[in-house]
């Protein structure tokens, strides 16, 4: 079938292409960017699309989906399906699962749930066996099973000889160790630590056990090389840390989510387990260091750590609720709000951490908008006013502490894998 | 007269005259406590919940004693594990509990934020007997009460809290209401015991004891968790003692003025010397009977208030 993307704004930074103008798609490829000649026209499915964006598809690059092990709460189907509403053609799926992907037949399960989706669905494998910290996993094998990176998310690679190993052999395959940096021995707290969490009675996580692990993984980079890259970064001394390994030639990179550019602790004050995640959140002097690192590139990507979890586990008493938040639904809208509306970032860079930077980080293609390639795009209006509903949500859970919020920015649809999602619906262009 | 408040789930954010209308209200009932019959009609056919989800014998103990001698009706819910250890989810429990029609909820909880959280859930009027290291404002209240008693005010008096601040709910509430009431408050504790930027809530801090003891009116001394202190915040019980603890030396030594409190149960040999615990300068039974008179005065006030 034919579908036409009219007067729409065509935008990617890694084509340096930004212009207005209409897009054929002919079963899912871009077969003409240009006037398109009435007959086309005529024979097409027409989406007027005057002061709408088209994009890269968006990729998240750190997602909990669920499965197996916890399919009451998310499904490799349902998470795909938010992420689709959420503007995302790929995301990657965090091995913390049960059993976790430290295995090809793991990682082969999942890519088998995903296939046949318009989001593309990239695991990451573990680091260690069983995600314990004691022996590798077999790393080779899930390279071969469709790993583009390697994470004990959750907990930190547990010992400096581990992280080493891990980012030597990775080097075999210039993959990213991707590591949720937390000190094991300063980890049983529940929020930030700081006058708030003195004030509310909570067990507390030091900004150091953060930066502790930060360092450690810098000093192993610069010895031996190798790929790190610093998941759901929050502490602004880590900024400054991945700065400088920057700037010192370290290859290293770091993602943010929108939670921690957007709220500090101070929303904690009525104990709603939906504020409490790891890392917790922290200052507003932390928050604006997140602003400020992803306006000078220090932060690469944004990332969501969409981590459903139930009603009734997320509804138990704060210190023992899980941690974690969706977030695949509201990322776009709270980067276009928190970010490009208020003049932080620029579209374009807002779309290089959204869809160029995780996919270079994990060494995934880059969709261009050109014609012949497969259309794997983005179409979004960047001023659409909205109210999150977290009963509308797609995802199974329902754990945000962003219902009700106000957001300027969403996605209209996505076009992947020859395939449509538009007003809900997913159709087939092939 | 009534309470601005509808539940007591700390003392951070309690006004002024609120605190002063239950210390005045315990009075009342304090007497109340030394008749043959101790015993009021005034909260006949409430009936009051005791939600323990933590161990905790005194404090129940004590709560009880006050609803009972208000002639409110009690039941008792204890249980030391968690919910979630227990098949059901700690909503569940209280939703089942509010179904058999209770107008209070008393809760102990391991965590911080329960009895807010109990707020949300249930109609019931709830009143903190400790969440977490967060509050224990029916302590303070009756510290702040039986200081009163001793001394005559609040207002000027010099406070130290000695001990792990931490992880202690009774001196957040002391710092909170002892503040709101015009006392100075100071801590007395090593660094370690001491949470992060305590220092922002308006209080003086003290690594001497001697020193603390020499300038303060009051020493409220907390008693430190054996099993979870020695090793880890200090290095152990014996050097505590020797460099924290309240001896009568101390005392004799710095300030033979100084009114000494404790919460229970005291660690004989830690916090408190025998010789200090049964000697002139507590007032550590005390406190325990106006703990009753003090619970009482809450529930009667937060029990009345609809």
């Amino acid at each position: 079938m034919k579908l036409v993307l009219k007067n729409i704004r065509l935008l990617n930074p890694e084509q340096k292409l930004d212009t207005v103008g209409d897009v054929l798609i002919e079963n899912g490829v871009i077969s003409q960017i240009g006037e398109i000649s009435k007959a086309d026209l005529d024979s097409s499915d027409v989406l007027e699309l005057e002061g709408h964006v088209c994009t890269p598809g968006l990729f998240d690059m750190h997602v909990h989906l669920r499965e197996p092990g916890r399919e009451d709460t998310e499904t490799v189907l349902t998470g795909s399906n938010s992420a689709a509403e959420g503007g995302f053609t790929g995301v990657a799926c965090m091995p913390n699962t049960k059993p976790a992907i430290d295995s090809a037949e793991v990682a082969n399960f999942i890519r088998k749930k995903a296939e046949n989706h318009l989001v593309d669905v990239h695991p990451i494998g573990a680091v260690s066996k069983g995600r314990e910290g004691e022996n590798l996993a077999p790393i080779a094998e899930l390279v071969d099973a469709g790993a583009v990176g390697f994470s004990d998310d959750g907990v930190a690679v547990k010992t400096a000889s581990l992280v080493r190993n891990a980012l030597e052999y990775l080097k075999m395959y210039d993959l990213p160790l991707i590591e949720h940096c937390e000190d094991e021995s300063m980890n049983n707290g529940a929020m930030n630590e700081g006058l708030v969490s003195t004030n509310l009675g909570l067990p507390a996580i030091p900004t150091i056990a953060e930066d502790l692990t930060v360092m450690r993984d810098i000093s192993i980079a610069e010895y031996v090389g190798g790929k790190v890259h610093i998941a759901h970064i929050s502490s602004q001394k880590a900024v400054n840390l991945v700065r400088r390994a920057k700037a010192d030639g370290i290859n290293i990179t770091a993602e943010v989510t929108p939670h921690h550019f957007t709220l500090t602790d101070e929303e904690l004050v009525n104990y709603d387990t939906n504020y409490k995640m790891n890392p917790p959140l922290r200052t507003e002097e932390d928050v604006d260091a997140m602003i400020e690192g992803l306006k000078d590139g220090t932060i690469d990507c944004i990332a969501s750590d969409h981590a459903p979890h139930s009603i009734e586990d997320k509804e138990a008493e704060f210190i023992y609720a899980p941690n974690g938040i969706l977030g695949l639904e509201t990322q776009l809208g709270l980067s276009l709000s928190e970010l490009v509306h208020k003049k932080h970032l620029t579209l374009e860079q807002l779309i290089e951490k959204l869809a160029i930077n995780p996919r270079k980080i994990m060494k995934l293609p880059i969709p261009k908008i050109k014609e012949g390639e497969i259309a794997n795009l983005t179409i979004m209006d960047t001023d659409k006013v909205w109210t999150v509903d977290i009963k509308k949500f797609k995802s199974k859970s329902r754990n945000s502490p962003f219902d009700k919020r106000l957001l300027t920015g969403k996605s209209v649809a996505v076009i992947n894998n020859y395939q449509m999602y538009f007003e809900g619906e997913f159709k087939k262009l092939k | 007269m009534a309470l601005n408040i509808k539940h007591l789930l700390g003392l951070q954010g309690v006004s002024k005259n609120d605190i002063q209308l239950i210390l005045d209200t315990a009075t009342t009932f304090r007497e109340v406590l030394d008749r043959p019959i101790k015993k009021v009609p005034t909260l006949k056919g409430t009936t009051v919940v005791n939600l323990f989800y933590e161990n905790s014998t005194r404090t129940r103990l004590s709560f009880e004693l006050a609803e009972k001698r208000l002639s409110a009706d009690t039941v008792n819910f204890s249980t030391s594990t968690s919910s979630t250890n227990k098949g059901e989810t700690f909503k569940d429990t209280v939703r089942n509990i509010e179904a058999m029609k209770i107008d209070m909820i008393v809760v102990r909880h391991q965590s911080a934020g329960v009895p807010q959280y109990l707020t949300r859930i249930s109609n019931a009027s709830v009143i903190n007997a400790g969440d977490g290291r967060h509050e224990h404002p029916t302590q303070a209240l009756l510290d702040m009460y039986s200081i009163r008693e001793k001394i005559g005010k609040l207002n000027g008096l010099k406070v130290c809290i000695v001990g792990d601040i931490a992880h202690s709910r009774v001196a957040l509430s002391n710092i909170f209401g002892l503040i709101t009431m015009g006392a100075k408050v100071s801590l007395c504790a090593p660094p370690t015991m001491l949470p992060r930027n305590i220092e922002q809530l308006g209080v003086k801090i003290y690594h001497d004891i001697n020193k603390a003891v020499a300038d303060s009116d009051v020493m409220n001394v907390l008693r430190i968790q054996l099993e979870r202190d020695a090793g880890t915040t200090i290095p152990s019980l014996r050097e505590y003692h020797n460099y924290f603890g309240i001896t009568a030396e101390v005392i004799e030594k710095n300030n033979k003025d100084v009114l000494i409190l404790h919460p229970g149960p005291i660690n004989r040999g830690v916090e408190l010397s025998s010789e200090v615990a049964d000697g002139p300068y507590q007032i550590i039974l005390d406190q325990v009977t106006n703990g009753v008179a003090v619970r009482m005065a809450v529930l009667y006030l937060l029990g009345t208030n609809n």
